[in-house]
């Protein structure tokens, strides 16, 4: 029973209580609980118990009462301009995020690709320019990696001076993490002869804008992939298809997708989406330029924002925690605003540059809560608390659209305030 | 000679194998001249900026007809585009508007942008001194050169933006 002790305030249980399944456990969480659990009504066969089911679709997609989990999109009428379509945290478990919710940032629309005239070039200071195609990449070696991607801007409204009321999906949408299939940059590079007074390569895609970015050498010879499969399938069109670049641990725009061309260079380009618009104003008025590092970030999904909670008694509290710098060390957990904090359960396996879910049981009273978690990785970095990340890097003047891109990069903390009926608001703590 | 030469292709078959072996080597051979329609990137020193010019003067007439739908007369912005003209000091806000006059570090990414991306709806159908005079016009829309001044492969990489020195990198290490 002493395992199981109240470890934070505002009823955060020992973080291995849920994993025992003990009678001590029991005691632990549900004696509070089952004094209010209500009687049951007597069972029967439902009607789709009592007759055989419907045809089974080649490609199966969700329950039709699952139609409210989807990605929430910010063009859906295809103007010209960029389109996101964010990822729903708050309806998802686990790890890894199906394809078809994986979250997409397109500058100029989904292109429709035949992978079967796709083409990429590599070349520039090489001593041999190559051309491969999805064929002849299919026939190397692949490798597959668990990987979060992340937009620069994910997280944007945070950087309101008030805290916006929306979801996890609105403020921190443009991140998923999937398993990646593909050939190690590397072997490429390798065949193709890299020139040693290469220090930077463009990487660039087939879609309208021809989209590019300047990437260090060094991260192309490191753990870059040119990614073929996610989560065992092709690549979606809004992800890349038919090949993209992936960079773990490196922001979105970077991973370029439909990548068509890799040139070495001496020198970055200082192209549009490097120099303007992933370059991060800040308070003094002088901007960060090649941040590249989506650091370690933490954010509860269960239960929060749009999520009500049905009274006093047992919930576990989770939420996914990554870091470009390596695995997720440590969870922390408060439900006192901060005050004070239990560390959560990591889910197995821990991997680098990917998502870690975290768990940690509570016992709520029905009094009012603030939801807090904060992580830490294996590097070193930790999530900086509010204050600090607004004293570093500023806030708006005024609260911005939720669909607006204020500044990026942000990392610090996200709260969540349960009320005395179980509603839940964003709020600054 | 001729038995030299049997002996160098031996050596250098013996070679490839060796390397083969270790990788796939499906890659096709490629020229650089051959991937020329692809290879559009400038570099900020001016690597890959073509022949051709253009002054303010004569990229005025291309901005009325084929930007100013989205981004607004003389660059100053729309809903649908960008503001690409004036913008307010950085220190005033973290969210400022970001225009080529106050932020932009490199005239060169101004011609790179244009001739790969723009107009939006048709990326990659102007001509390069039709370029050449769009980045003219709105360099000398934001007063950075003047009306007459001709833009071209000598002279735009000297163009000095006026926040090219505005910018800390953020993980040196990293580069």
């Amino acid at each position: 029973m002493d395992k199981f002790e109240v470890v934070a305030g505002n009823g955060l249980l020992h973080r291995r209580a849920f994993l025992r399944g003990s009678s001590a456990f029991a005691a632990a969480v549900t004696g509070y609980a089952l004094a209010r659990t209500a009687t049951a009504a007597p069972l029967a066969d439902a009607p789709w118990s009592r007759e055989m089911g419907a045809v089974m679709p080649p490609v199966q997609v969700p329950s039709r009462f699952e139609k409210q989990v989807v990605r929430t999109l910010s063009n859906p009428n295809n103007e010209l301009r960029n389109s996101h379509a964010r990822t729903p945290h708050q309806m998802l478990q686990g790890t890894i995020t199906p394809a078809s919710l994986h979250f997409t940032i397109n500058h100029s629309g989904v292109p429709d690709i035949d992978p079967a005239q796709h083409k990429l070039a590599i070349h520039g200071m090489v001593r041999q320019p190559l051309v491969f195609t999805v064929e002849s990449l299919s026939r190397y070696p692949m490798v597959s990696r668990m990987g979060f991607v992340e937009c620069g801007g994910n997280s944007a409204p945070m950087f309101s001076n008030e805290p916006i009321q929306a979801t996890a999906q609105a403020l921190h949408g443009l991140v998923s993490s999937s398993e990646w299939t593909g050939v190690p940059l590397a072997v490429l590079l390798d065949e193709a002869g890299v020139d040693p007074k290469a220090k930077w390569f463009i990487a660039e895609g087939a879609d309208s804008l021809a989209l590019s970015r300047s990437i260090p050498l060094k991260k192309g010879l490191d753990d870059a992939m040119v990614a073929l499969y996610q989560n065992g399938e092709r690549l979606m069109p809004g992800n890349g298809y038919p090949m993209r670049l992936l960079l773990p641990g490196y922001e979105g725009n970077m991973n370029v997708k439909f990548l068509r061309r890799i040139k070495l260079i001496d020198q970055p380009a200082m192209s549009y989406y490097e120099s303007r618009t992933y370059s991060q104003i800040l308070p003094s008025g002088k901007a960060y330029r090649f941040y590249f590092l989506q650091e370690v970030k933490s954010f509860i999904t269960h239960p929060s924002f749009g999520h009500a909670l049905k009274g006093p008694g047992f919930y576990e509290i989770s939420g996914v925690a990554y870091s470009g710098n390596g695995r997720i060390a440590k969870v922390l957990v408060s439900a006192d605003g901060g005050k004070s904090w239990g560390e959560a359960a990591l889910q197995e396996p821990v991997l680098p540059k990917a998502f870690t879910r975290f768990r940690m049981p509570w016992r709520w009273d029905g009094r009012p809560v603030v939801l807090q978690s904060r992580a830490w990785d294996e590097a070193g970095g930790v999530q900086p608390l509010r204050a600090e990340f607004v004293a570093q890097r500023g806030e708006t003047k005024k609260p911005p659209s939720p669909l607006a891109f204020p500044n990026q990069h942000y990392n610090s903390l996200t709260s969540w305030a349960v009320d005395d009926k179980g509603e839940i608001k964003h709020v600054y703590a | 000679m001729s038995t030299l030469k049997p002996l160098a292709a031996l050596a250098f078959a013996l070679a490839w194998g060796a390397a083969a072996a270790q990788s796939p080597g499906l890659g096709a051979r490629i020229s650089e001249a051959d991937i020329g329609a692809w290879d559009i990137s400038i570099l900020p020193d001016g690597t890959g900026l073509p022949a051709g010019g253009g002054t303010a003067a004569q990229g005025a007439p291309i901005f009325a007809a084929k930007c100013a739908m989205c981004h607004g007369e003389a660059g100053k912005g729309s809903p649908a585009g960008n503001v690409l003209v004036g913008g307010a000091p950085l220190a005033s806000a973290i969210e400022t508007t970001k225009t080529i006059g106050n932020f932009w570090g490199y005239s060169t990414t101004v011609f790179d942008f244009i001739r790969r991306a723009m107009p939006f709806q048709q990326p990659r159908t102007l001509t390069n001194d039709e370029v050449y005079a769009l980045t003219a016009y709105l360099l000398a829309q934001n007063k950075i050169i003047s009306e007459s001044e001709v833009m071209n492969a000598k002279t735009l990489p000297l163009v000095k933006m006026p926040n090219r020195d505005g910018f800390i990198i953020r993980f040196p290490e990293r580069i």
